[in-house]
């Protein structure tokens, strides 16, 4: 990703947004899911086409949870738990992962290639405990199960 | 398509009625229904049928609620009872093509039951399935058109009575006489807190303002709780609905749809759903010919669950940090750019077209006491068949756990039923046999909630879900309030104390006295209930919390254990 690049998406996201009120969080969320994060150049120009301080910017971006100031690794592994998941094992699951990958929540391994966290609740209680690999979930997962996705992961990055 | 008028939108409902009688497969392709494989299940459906030329529409609806089966299918052939398949994969997939539809022989034992033999709709019938009466126990309508209809079809919408309410609205009534109809319905708010909706609408519409806004609150933050991904997914057509007639009533041109990022198919059948609305003249300017204009925006919410609360959401709503205001002024004086604003939650919402078309007097003959109509839950933990649940107010907690979800998985015995999440309490067993209703709820110390319902069996550790509970709001605080960021933090450091064997007699007290101060003193609703799932977890189960209290202390007598 060249600089220009950046510049450009900045400058299109702040003119699609600048017309209508209190629309810095949505400019935010169209940073974000066009870098994966929201890198800290793009923010210092939304604010200067946006006119907001960049303080503001950041004191936003550091109150969600859904925003990301680092670029997430290549795979990244979300946790859920939610109180059905809790209840149904996802602790053991978290537990297990952490130990094969040597990372904790919010963490990425020194190589980038895996990005761990724990998120609160996506919805499928029914298909409990819940574990996603990008864009894919996995229903009704035991820790044993989610180590083996995360170790075909890695031999297919071997190959 | 073209910009309808009222009386336009009745020939158009007329002549796609028909669409509804034609043959078709319903693949189930919500959240849950697409994790769990629908997209396989429906691509092999697509392919086979093609490859067989048989003559069937295959489409995509939303969740019909029997999440642990998905994917689901169903087969509907007019003049047939409708089949639903569970655990579709791409072998039954082809089996459907090939036995059920092209030779009319269903595959029996992959059959699972279908929502016509788990709820009545009250499309069919004015009244639930009477108590003591067999019968299905649920009772769809919020849930009317979930798991029924394309919810990317606005026809298949106003086939099925859509926008019907909001003709009725326009074409005579006033504000008085929409508020009078949900007053005389007794809905209240589905959010949780239950205030009377005619009311809050009452109170919006007559506060003065330039301007005047209503919010449609999705962000739904309680975990374990998804019955408004379901209906933003399953029906968006039916939120638009009761927000244009919202906009009406209280005199509002822009309405808000604040969603959580972390739904992100949500977002995109609301999208898609605006759209169709705005083709159809349903919303924009002059809606159905008339007077009124009215138009809605998305706005995504970003993981922040305080922002169910209402000062938290304008704020986040005007692109700020989600932090709540002291009340009053309430949002309906003084809300979103200081204007009176109207917040209501999906379910309730849904709620408004069925009102409207059938009357308040119908609703309000519907449940039990103050508690009227229906109540959605997402039920589930250890439970059997979990899933979605639309009940009659009033239906028991043990009807919802062992009768329609089939009790525990494992045949082991309930311990509790958790409601409201982070902001409710524990039911023991001994009280499943209460009514559901926002009263006899809140007697037994836990609230009706958003619709989340976590049953627990005797393995599950009281301590633990406290704990639990506690920690989510400890890192959903705010911060803004002293009782609530320093109260909070205080007592799961107790708690922690006692789970870990460590405590003494006095945390017990300790807890109790800043749970207390944190239920008076904070700012707003997630500081002052926070403490409610450790507060009811004591008055129920304190002896486990005895119990590690006394392992503690036989720690401290023998240093060489505790020392481990």
């Amino acid at each position: 990703m060249t600089h220009t690049s950046v510049v450009d998406d900045v400058a299109v996201i702040a003119k699609r947004w600048n017309n209508t009120r209190g629309s810095l969080i949505m400019a935010l969320h169209d940073l974000q899911s066009r870098h994966g994060y929201v890198p800290r150049e793009s923010a210092m120009k939304l604010a200067k086409y946006m006119d907001v301080p960049l303080a503001r910017i950041y004191e936003v971006l550091t109150f969600y949870n859904y925003f990301k100031l680092k670029p997430p690794g290549k795979h990244v592994v979300s946790v859920c738990m939610g109180t059905a998941c809790y209840l149904k094992g996802a602790p053991g699951i978290y537990h297990d992962i952490t130990k094969h990958l040597g990372i904790k929540s919010g963490e990425t391994t020194p190589n980038g290639e895996f990005h761990l966290q724990i998120v609160r609740c996506i919805g499928c209680c029914g298909l409990a405990p819940v574990v996603t690999i990008n864009e894919q979930l996995l229903a009704k997962m035991n820790p044993h199960d989610a180590v083996e996705h995360i170790c075909q992961i890695k031999e297919g990055a071997e190959k | 398509m073209p910009r309808f008028t009222a009386q336009e939108l009745d020939a158009h409902r007329a002549k796609v009625t028909q669409l509804l009688d034609k043959p078709s497969i319903k693949v189930g392709m919500s959240t849950c229904g697409v994790a769990a494989g629908a997209v396989l299940a429906f691509d092999t459906l697509v392919e086979e049928a093609k490859s067989k030329s048989a003559n069937i529409l295959i489409s995509r609806t939303g969740c019909a609620g029997m999440c642990s089966m998905e994917p689901l299918v169903e087969v509907c052939i007019p003049g047939q009872p409708a089949a639903m398949y569970g655990n579709v994969d791409a072998e039954l997939a082809r089996r459907i093509i090939n036995e059920h539809v092209l030779s009319s022989q269903p595959i029996v034992e992959r059959l699972v039951p279908s929502i016509e033999a788990l709820a009545v709709a009250y499309d069919k019938s004015d009244t639930p399935t009477p108590p003591g009466a067999s019968g299905p126990r649920q009772y769809r309508i919020v849930l009317r058109n979930c798991g029924v209809i394309d919810p990317e079809s606005i026809d298949e919408y106003i086939a099925r009575e859509g926008y019907q309410a909001l003709q009725k609205a326009l074409s005579g009534m006033t504000s008085e006489q929409i508020i009078e109809e949900l007053k005389v319905s007794g809905l209240r708010g589905r959010g949780g807190a239950g205030f009377p909706t005619w009311h809050k609408w009452q109170l919006t519409r007559d506060a003065q303002g330039d301007e005047h806004y209503i919010i449609c609150n999705g962000d739904e933050g309680d975990p374990g709780a998804y019955m408004d991904r379901s209906v933003l997914e399953g029906d968006p057509h039916s939120i638009i609905e009761g927000m244009i007639i919202g906009g009406y009533v209280i005199g509002a041109r822009q309405g808000v749809f604040y969603i959580r990022a972390e739904y992100p198919l949500a977002v995109q059948r609301i999208e898609k759903a605006i759209r169709q609305a705005r083709a159809a003249g349903l919303l924009g300017k002059n809606i159905l010919g008339t007077e009124f204009s009215f138009d809605l925006e998305i706005r995504l919410g970003a993981g922040a669950f305080v922002c169910g609360e209402e000062t938290a959401l304008i704020a986040s709503v005007e692109g700020k940090r989600g932090t709540p205001r002291p009340r009053p002024p309430f949002p309906s004086v003084k809300g979103l750019w200081n204007m009176p604003t109207m917040i209501n939650n999906v379910e309730t919402l849904a709620n408004i077209a069925p009102i409207l078309v059938r009357g308040g007097k119908w609703f309000g003959s519907i449940g039990i006491g103050k508690s009227t109509g229906t109540k959605v839950f997402a039920v589930t933990g250890k439970i059997k068949n979990s899933g979605l649940v639309e009940i009659p107010m009033g239906t028991t907690l043990r009807e919802v756990v062992n009768g329609i979800c089939g009790g525990i998985a494992s045949g082991r015995r309930v311990k509790a039923v958790q409601t409201g999440g982070p902001s409710g309490g524990l039911i023991p067993e001994q009280h499943l046999d209460t009514p559901v209703s926002y009263e006899h709820l809140q007697a037994l110390g836990s609230i009706m909630g958003s619709g989340g319902m976590i049953v627990m069996d005797d393995t599950d550790s009281v301590v633990e879900l406290s704990r639990f509970y506690l920690g989510f709001c400890v890192d959903e605080s705010c911060g803004k309030c002293a009782p609530c960021r320093i109260g909070g933090t205080q007592i799961l450091r107790t708690l922690n104390r006692i789970a870990d064997l460590k405590g003494t007699e006095r945390d017990i007290a300790t807890v109790r006295r800043i749970a207390h101060a944190m239920q008076k003193a904070s700012l707003c609703g997630l500081g002052q209930t926070a403490p409610n799932p450790i507060l009811s977890a004591l008055r129920y189960f304190e002896p486990e919390f005895m119990e590690r209290i006394a392992a503690a202390k036989t720690a401290r007598k023998e240093p060489g254990i505790a020392r481990k």
